[in-house]
């Protein structure tokens, strides 16, 4: 039986757009990364990586990202166990509130961060007087960065964990489980994979988040500069090869990213197929 | 069964650990999402009401609020189109580099925005790859409000492909092969069957990337060229007062920003409500 679209000309004409648009929109942009970045040879960018300032933000970057990881990945859980395994007044509220870091512009995300915290903030000021200073340093990036990346594995998890119900658990724990080993032996190995991909994004966004940190780092070189505000500081000094140099570094972290998601949904789809 | 907790209904009264999550979320909630948020009133108290309307209504900013509503409204819907194109190519046809063109997808949610940003502004530039072509034909993409409305378009275009494709996926076979075999042209049967069933996913797609672009920074600063009055985003004119240590100017404007974007969160969500409800029956 034909369906809509089937007719070999529409489908043709289709799918020919769908790929000629995706290649200029899309695929284009990632191939100049990388063309920019090796257009002056292997020997210059491997010099532009290897520089001392380019390294100390690479390990900035990284430190950032393995500290904002397990403070999403505690809250992801908690929240996800909250909402699909219990019913109560204000469910709704938390599902939505957990959006507001999706819906704030990353700017302003920065800005609220240093109005509180900053020098003038109410909690700044106490701060202040205690000889703590946390804008304008790394822990006033880790913070916009966990406030950025917060909603990532709640909202992997929330979906699925809905959809498995309750069921297993509810056996593990009348068969007189405890708490924590029913979490570890039930529910972990059903949400493993989702878990690994919530952690994955939430390792994507905070690698790479620009507007919320430029906002609260104060980009001094060597001192607060991740990778993205130290390939602007490049792009700003003219060097764009040295730019486009960290830039293929934070795109190569972004193809993992989607050969992993991609890895995934090829495992889930043939788990399905065999069920 | 605890009596204390008999008031959570449903079957889901047997499981522990509702007290630490709910503590562990509850907190969580407050010190980094809302606490944070306390700090913009605490800055906007300071301000009289005239001296915050003067401050969001002065000329410079109203612009930027045109430049970003109108770059944004424009990517909104190049993004409509072209993810609801992409979309259907995905779930309804084979051929080859499908499963490489559906990892593409994701691209511009996984790419840093400043990636982004340096590499359209690389491209688009009269000397760069795109640009080369462009500008020859009379098409100035860089420093204009085309390159913004580009670089929107870049950084949303997931939204509407990843809203769109499940629904479409869930579409049992029989609807469309209905309406083909009742002599509908191919037209008229999409227009028909397939856009009302895909419309709610299709307008909460577009909403969500909507609201990404008239937050987004990053992916905009480096192909906008930031002329006052011309081509400066609203984000930008936030992070400049900033820069001028006008605290009180930079979260008059940052309120205005959060407050349309709080507003257009929550109505999507409510749409997206009733149209989740709609399809299963109440369990929303």
């Amino acid at each position: 039986m034909r369906r809509i679209g089937d007719a070999p000309l529409i489908r043709r004409l289709l799918i020919g757009a769908a790929l000629v648009l995706s290649a200029l929109f899309l695929l284009l942009p990632l191939v100049a990364i990388f063309a920019q970045a090796f257009s002056q040879g292997v020997m210059v960018f491997w010099s532009n990586v290897s520089n001392t300032f380019t390294l100390h933000a690479i390990g900035l970057t990284l430190m950032i990202a393995l500290l904002t990881i397990p403070v999403c990945l505690v809250f992801g859980v908690a929240l996800a166990w909250l909402v699909t395994r219990f019913s109560f007044p204000g469910r709704r509220i938390l599902q939505t509130l957990i959006d507001i870091p999706f819906a704030v512009s990353p700017v302003v995300a920065g800005l609220i961060y240093l109005l509180l915290y900053g020098r003038n903030g109410w909690i700044g000021t106490w701060l202040d007087g205690h000889d703590i200073q946390l804008m304008f340093s790394w822990p006033g990036i880790l913070m916009v960065t966990i406030f950025v990346t917060c909603p990532f594995v709640a909202r992997e998890l929330i979906p699925l964990m809905q959809a498995q119900g309750s069921r297993e658990e509810e056996a593990a724990v009348t068969l007189g489980a405890t708490g924590w080993t029913t979490f570890r032996r039930v529910t972990l190995p059903n949400i493993r994979w989702a878990l690994l991909y919530g952690v994955i994004l939430t390792n994507a966004r905070a690698v790479g988040e620009f507007g919320a940190v430029s906002v609260v780092s104060g980009a001094i070189r060597g001192k607060t500069n991740t990778l993205p505000l130290h390939l602007e500081q490049l792009y700003q000094d003219y060097n764009a090869v040295g730019a486009f140099a960290c830039a293929a570094l934070l795109a190569f972290i972004a193809l993992l990213t989607l050969a992993a998601k991609a890895g995934l949904e090829w495992r889930a789809a043939r788990r399905e197929a065999f069920a | 069964m605890s009596q204390l907790a008999s008031w959570r209904t449903g079957s889901t009264r047997v499981l522990p650990g509702f007290g630490l999550s709910m503590g562990i979320s509850v907190l969580f909630i407050s010190l980094v999402l809302l606490l944070p948020i306390t700090g913009l009133f605490g800055q906007l108290a300071e301000l009289s009401f005239a001296e915050y309307w003067a401050i969001i209504t002065e000329g410079r900013v109203v612009a930027s609020y045109m430049v970003t509503i109108g770059a944004a409204a424009v990517a909104a819907i190049i993004n409509a189109i072209f993810g609801l194109l992409l979309a259907w190519v995905l779930v309804r046809y084979d051929f080859p580099g499908k499963r490489l063109l559906d990892a593409l997808m994701d691209l511009p949610f996984a790419l840093p925005t400043a990636v982004a940003g340096i590499t359209l502004a690389t491209l688009y530039a009269s000397s760069g790859w795109m640009g080369g072509l462009l500008e020859p034909l009379g098409f100035q993409v860089a420093y204009t409000w085309v390159g913004i409305a580009l670089a929107m378009a870049f950084t949303s275009i997931p939204f509407v492909v990843r809203t769109v494709q499940p629904v479409l996926e869930d579409m049992p076979v029989e609807v469309d092969e209905a309406a083909m075999s009742l002599g509908a042209t191919d037209g008229v049967a999409f227009r028909r069957v397939i856009l009302p069933h895909i419309w709610p996913a299709l307008v909460t797609g577009t909403g969500l990337a909507f609201v990404r672009s008239l937050g987004e920074f990053g992916a905009i600063i480096f192909i906008a060229g930031n002329m006052p009055y011309e081509t400066e985003i609203t984000a930008l004119m936030i992070f400049v007062k900033l820069q001028e240590y006008d605290y009180a100017g930079a979260s008059a404007i940052a309120s205005v920003v959060l407050f349309v974007s709080l507003a257009l969160l929550l109505a999507i969500n409510i749409w997206q409500g009733r149209f989740v409800r709609r399809l299963h029956g109440g369990k929303g």
